[in-house]
């Protein structure tokens, strides 16, 4: 009891102390989570719409869907790598369990996701469209799925990182790789018959799709879940049971 | 002080020297022979079949020069680090003093700060805020408690980190050089707090260069001693127990 009091605790202390220190500096804390996914809307609607003139409709609400559930995936695994370096002397001194740092990270990573959404809302009611009430359980299995991916992830990345250091790197280059095989800035439907198989070989696909059809339309495909809900699993094991066990012992050795 | 309240049985510590490793995935790929035979073979024994044990109340000072196994010592004590060989027992709540401002934020104020602390410390909030009171008393800093802290000086940082962790009720407290810090008024403070504890009978494992320190507090004292050096495979480090008579641990340190 008093074990599960204190993960809570220390859960909450971690997440305010991130969330106080991206807000405290400026009034403009919140204006920044936003203004990045909203910046690249932008770009990509002057490249895309205006100078390439894509076949779309609402071309500007449909990035926009993708984006933001995107920023909050790439910003976890971005800064992955540094989540463990980063506290370096508390890991050597404190034997406090590891893995709530990733953990806090992306839930705070999380938060902004979530309250970003009312600038999704706004776009909508811009193009004539509403919330839809699928929104209030489509929203929370979404925020689940993609929770355990990012913490499975992030729990990988972080804990390779202290005995390759070269990594970081590697997972930068590697998001913006993911980035553009994953349907954000284009549709399922525009990518050629031949190749279309392939899209959901990309864990992330079937979740930024199912993101989408829930913000726009208010629909859950039941086949996205159950494959994202897949590969989260996947990732959730892999990152937490075969690396972060395995690893962990050694932080305070290696760092 | 009859029971055991940390028990080193054999215990040989060795690390792996990962510098091949930490050269990046890319050293790594383009030389997997070479890199894991490096792995296998390149290994640093820190500490080399020791045992001891320190009873429960006791206070204890472990001395001896950079690298010899100081660290490793109250690495593996504190439970972040595991022995290579034989076994290290820890019956008790133990409460490290952070090097200073370790698990601090700067942005953070004071009062935020020892809320932080205390809970990557192992108490639960609400156990922090009962405490919150003492805490800032004793760190003298009611006055700076609500700036952030990286508007305080490096004492003031050092006089809140000992604050809360005196405040955590340990069984075992380590101190690792850190009574360095402080002005000297503070300093006499917190030896005079380290005193209550050992009077309360909380057991204190003191790492220092010092040997009046370890003098002046120590019930006993582990000296390590590094052995050959540039011999890698026999860097052996063997502790030998004293009552704290100066001349034999100065023999030992110098």
């Amino acid at each position: 009891m008093r074990n599960l009091e204190y993960y809570r605790d220390l859960i909450l202390v971690l997440t305010q102390k991130e969330l106080k220190v991206r807000y405290k500096n400026n009034v403009f804390g919140y204006l920044w989570s936003i203004g990045h996914p909203l910046a690249f809307a932008f770009v990509f609607f002057v490249a895309f719409k205006v100078v390439m003139k894509i076949q779309m409709e609402d071309y500007s609400l449909f990035l926009i869907a993708g984006l933001f559930p995107w920023q909050w995936f790439s910003n976890s695994v971005v800064s992955s790598p540094t989540v463990f370096i980063g506290n370096t002397s508390l890991i050597k001194k404190v034997n406090f369990p590891r893995h709530i740092l990733p953990f806090t990270m992306i839930l705070q990573e999380m938060i902004h996701f979530i309250l970003s959404i009312p600038v999704i809302v706004l776009f909508l009611f811009i193009y004539h469209k509403s919330p839809s009430f699928s929104w209030l359980y489509g929203i929370p299995i979404l925020l689940v799925i993609q929770f355990m991916m990012a913490y499975g992830i992030s729990l990988m990345l972080s804990s390779l990182n202290l005995f390759f250091r070269d990594l970081e790197r590697l997972t930068v280059i590697f998001s913006t790789f993911l980035f553009y095989f994953t349907p954000i800035i284009y549709s399922e439907s525009m990518v050629p018959k031949e190749y279309r198989y392939l899209i959901n070989l990309n864990p992330l696909s079937p979740l930024m799709i199912s993101w989408r059809n829930l913000f726009l339309n208010g629909v859950l495909e039941p086949t996205d879940l159950a494959i994202s809900f897949a590969y989260s699993l996947i990732a959730l094991i892999l990152g937490y049971y075969i690396v972060y066990k395995r690893l962990s012992w050694k932080f305070a050795e290696v760092l | 002080m009859n029971e055991p309240i940390i028990t080193f049985e054999n215990v040989t510590k060795s690390y792996h020297l990962y510098h091949n490793v930490i050269g990046g995935v890319k050293n790594f790929l383009f030389d997997i022979p070479k890199a894991i035979s490096s792995i296998k073979n390149s290994r640093f024994e820190a500490l080399h079949n020791i045992s001891f044990e320190v009873y429960r109340g006791e206070t204890i000072g472990v001395m001896g020069r950079n690298g010899a196994g100081k660290s490793t010592i109250l690495g593996l004590i504190a439970g972040v680090l595991k022995p290579s060989k034989g076994r290290v027992s820890v019956n008790g709540r133990i409460s490290p003093l952070l090097e200073l401002g370790a698990g601090f934020n700067s942005e953070l104020t004071g009062r935020e700060n020892i809320i932080l602390n205390g809970v990557l410390l192992g108490l639960t909030r609400a156990e922090v805020i009962n405490k919150m009171h003492d805490i800032i008393e004793f760190s003298e800093l009611a006055e700076f408690i609500d700036q952030p802290i990286r508007v305080y000086s490096s004492g003031m940082v050092a006089r809140l980190g000992f604050s809360v962790a005196i405040h955590t009720n340990p069984d075992i407290l380590l101190v690792d050089e850190i009574l360095a810090v402080g002005d000297v008024e503070f300093q006499k403070k917190c030896y005079k707090k380290m005193l209550d504890f050992k009077k309360k009978g909380v057991t204190i494992v003191l790492v220092s260069h010092s040997p009046d320190d370890i003098e002046k507090f120590c019930d006993r004292a582990i000296v390590v001693v590094k052995g050959e050096i540039g011999d890698i495979r026999r860097i052996a480090s063997k502790p030998y127990f004293t009552n704290p008579e100066s001349a034999f641990i100065r023999g030992m340190v110098n």
